[in-house]
């Protein structure tokens, strides 16, 4: 005999919990984290860099990278200016979840941290169902994608704490309409604070990095 | 590809519960999608029948039931969905809006035997 059962659970839930159990585990060593999401491209890496440079003299960094392929370019640029990195290889999967980061976590002297950077796999739709327990989502949207982007993939500006529009030195090149961008974003996610900012000219970078470490020393 | 390990949550969902129903088979599921949770109903069909293989849920019929995006324009109240390069409200062009709908994705229900 066929029975019906009601069930009306979140498929997320899982990944949800642990996600939770990671966050009391930052909490319990006083880490702030936050996870950053972009598509390819966007400036990932280079604005870790750019983050390092001006907060290392003053906080304990450690950085996440997750790749989708064993190649550790970018951790070895991390490691290369002395901070604590653990790459993280999906194996193909598109996104970071709450059990490779759990896995990641042990590799780090935590009571020795305050910031924790997760550097997230380049992919502007997977990584936004799947929470790590970082404190804070950030998105990098950058100019040459194109100022559609909130309304192409409205799911991760859902989702996100702060924004970064990245290469603001290639505004006078190309097309992108920031009142539109911005209006996008605004209605996805009011109030949203955003960074306009160059990691290669360093224009609007300080306002990025005041707000993280007030942010990382609040939390 | 994120349906793989979704998938896997979606199978590990159902059989905790059929055995808590005491069943011995699943023969269907009915999961909800919102638009904006950006899930594939094709490729989790695809992994389904890979991910199923060997438990009671093998041969289990997948429902979709998909939501639409529904906006709500909180200075008029206009409701409506949103076309793709747009998103202000139609009518008075207001930005304050609230998601009324679009965001769901969780397991309903399944059939058990």
């Amino acid at each position: 005999m066929t029975q019906r059962v009601t069930i009306v659970e979140r498929i997320m839930d899982a990944n949800d919990q642990l996600a939770a159990e990671n966050r009391r585990k930052l909490d319990a060593a006083g880490v702030f984290a936050i996870n950053i999401l972009a598509s390819p491209g966007a400036g990932k890496t280079s604005l870790i860099l750019r983050t390092i440079e001006a907060l290392a003299p003053r906080l304990q960094l450690a950085v996440v990278e997750g790749d989708t392929a064993p190649v550790t370019i970018d951790a070895d640029k991390i490691m290369a200016r002395g901070v604590p990195a653990v790459q993280i290889n999906t194996g193909g999967d598109c996104h970071l979840d709450a059990v490779m980061f759990q896995a990641a976590l042990p590799q780090f002297n935590l009571a020795q941290t305050d910031l924790l950077i997760v550097e997230n796999v380049g992919n502007l739709i997977c990584p936004a169902n799947f929470k790590l327990g970082t404190h804070q989502n950030v998105l990098i949207a950058s100019v040459p994608e194109g100022d559609d982007k909130p309304y192409k993939y409205p799911g991760i500006y859902r989702g996100v704490d702060a924004l970064i529009i990245n290469k603001i030195d290639l505004l006078p090149y190309i097309t992108f309409d920031m009142d539109y961008f911005r209006r996008g974003v605004e209605i996805l996610n009011p109030g949203l604070v955003v960074f306009p900012l160059s990691c290669t000219t360093g224009e609007g970078l300080a306002a990025w990095t005041d707000w993280l470490e007030a942010s990382a020393r609040k939390g | 590809m994120h349906e793989l390990p979704i998938t896997e949550n979606i199978l590990a969902i159902a059989l905790r519960h059929a055995e808590g129903a005491g069943a011995k088979r699943i023969t269907a599921l009915y999961l909800t999608i919102g638009q904006l949770s950006s899930i594939v109903d094709d490729s989790i069909q695809f992994y389904w029948d890979i991910v199923s293989e060997g438990t009671v849920a093998k041969g289990a019929r997948l429902h979709f039931k998909r939501i639409p995006v529904r906006l709500k324009c909180l200075d008029c109240g206009q409701e409506y969905a949103p076309d793709g390069s747009e998103l202000a409200c139609p009518a008075c062009k207001g930005t304050k809006i609230k998601v009324e709908a679009g965001e769901e994705f969780f397991l309903e229900s399944i059939e058990v035997e």
